[in-house]
């Protein structure tokens, strides 16, 4: 398997949880009901583990690459670390790249808009994370694979509790409908960017995307029908956050979380 | 066990003394639970002249798992024991069914209604509510207030038949 791939798609996909798991995040102190704020900062903190664990082996490929290796990976490597003098790790990684070299979906990064917005985003991510998952566990690398079949088990949770959500609002007051229904039509047009052969996808994950998008696309039209949502016509879908090109919004993310380690480096606690 | 008894060095004497050991140390978040009640011990092998403690966390972001890394060789220090080292697997991955039944005693007696055996009731079906009893007043007329709690690895519960809100811990 080659490593640079390995390495690329596992800072994919550790920014993908970290940068979901920080706007969830913003919900503490402001969710609807308390058991609910409660919830959705489980699911941040679940995510930041997965997130963690993913930095981490991508530091490890990182630091055992050679230099022809380490050359090709230097677009996504945060210049702060190059004078740190000492192998790179998960924090270096998340907390010292600039946005142009964080490759998460554009989806997450989108404010967290109302409550129907957010948990309508989780469930269309975990509904992806949960097939994602689910093949990683029969990865070729053992530690992909093990990193999935822990983090599926957690998915499995956001996964259901997030469906409840998209139904009970979809399928509730005329209001919560309303409000669920143009979550969705605002949202849609993101969801392409998942099922994008990035990276020579197959080749890392021994996965077809055009099959993982038909398992989530009934997984999602299943819910949209309990809900009574409207499925929308899939039309022209947004790209570029696999390649670092990003909404305005990520800078600003960025900014409230890198905040400490870019003023204090290598600051610990 | 006496502090200072450690003066073997058949390391089959010493793993098995050093699993002694670690019923001494608890889980910082579930302070009645030892870290082998919770079944995140998973080996303790001797290795290149070196003992090694392998524990594997119940969440990928359970901030515990410093902690119990840090207290696991504080404990071992104690005994005399400073070379040991203490490794994070996360395969297979940590499940309530290595729950000792000891420990599921403990989480009853304290207020925190134990798991349920995963074979029964782990579901991916939606609106489900699991049977949960009250580790009050062992009531099944229970109902789930919130699949997540004040940790990762609990929901919040409510007893119908007390009116006691408990801790649950979920079933994983």
């Amino acid at each position: 398997m080659q490593s640079y791939q390995l390495f690329t798609h596992s800072l994919h996909l550790a920014d993908n949880a970290l940068i979901l798991s920080q706007r969830n995040s913003e919900w503490c102190g402001h969710g609807p009901v308390l058991e609910q704020d409660i919830a959705i900062t489980n699911i941040s903190l679940d995510l930041l583990g997965q997130a963690k664990n993913f930095y981490a082996y991508a530091a490890e490929l990182y630091n055992g690459f050679s230099d022809d290796e380490k050359n090709a990976a230097d677009h996504v490597i945060p210049r702060p670390w190059k004078n740190y003098g000492r192998e790179i790790n998960e924090d270096d990684l998340a907390f010292l790249r600039d946005e142009n070299q964080y490759l998460n979906f554009l989806m997450l990064e989108l404010p967290r808009g109302d409550w129907a917005f957010t948990t309508l985003r989780q469930f269309l991510f975990s509904a992806w994370q949960f097939d994602l998952y689910t093949n990683l566990m029969k990865s070729p690398d053992a530690t992909i694979a093990a990193i999935a079949d822990k983090s599926l088990k957690e998915v499995t949770y956001h996964l259901r509790w997030s469906s409840e959500w998209v139904i009970r609002l979809g399928d509730g007051t005329d209001e919560s409908h309303a409000r669920m229904q143009k979550a969705v039509d605002d949202l849609w047009m993101y969801t392409g960017e998942m099922f994008e052969p990035f990276m020579d996808q197959s080749l890392v994950l021994g996965l077809d995307s055009k099959v993982l998008q038909q398992s989530w696309f009934s997984r999602v039209k299943d819910i949209f029908d309990e809900a009574t949502l409207n499925m929308p016509v899939s039309g022209w879908m947004q790209t570029g956050g696999t390649s670092g090109r990003h909404t305005e919004h990520l800078g600003y993310i960025l900014a409230e979380m890198q905040y400490l380690q870019r003023t204090f480096p290598n600051a610990t606690w | 066990m006496n502090k200072t008894s450690l003066h073997t060095t058949d390391p089959a004497l010493v793993t098995h003394q050093i699993w002694k050991i670690l019923e001494e140390v608890n889980d910082p978040e579930v302070p009645v639970l030892s870290v082998i009640d919770l079944g995140i011990v998973r080996d303790v092998v001797f290795n290149d002249n070196q003992y090694e403690v392998i524990i594997t966390p119940t969440y990928s972001g359970c901030p515990a798992m410093d902690v119990i890394n840090m207290n696991i060789r504080l404990k071992l220090m104690e005994y005399g024991m400073r070379d040991v080292l203490v490794k994070q697997v996360l395969s297979p991955a940590w499940t309530t069914d290595w729950m000792s039944e000891a420990g599921k005693e403990k989480l009853k007696a304290f207020g925190i209604a134990p798991p349920n055996p995963k074979q029964q009731v782990c579901s991916t079906a939606l609106f489900a509510d699991e049977s949960v009893q009250c580790p009050h007043c062992s009531s099944y007329n229970t109902t789930r207030i919130s699949e997540f709690g004040s940790t990762a690895c609990k929901s919040l519960y409510r007893c119908e038949q007390c009116k006691e809100p408990f801790d649950y811990f979920k079933c994983h």
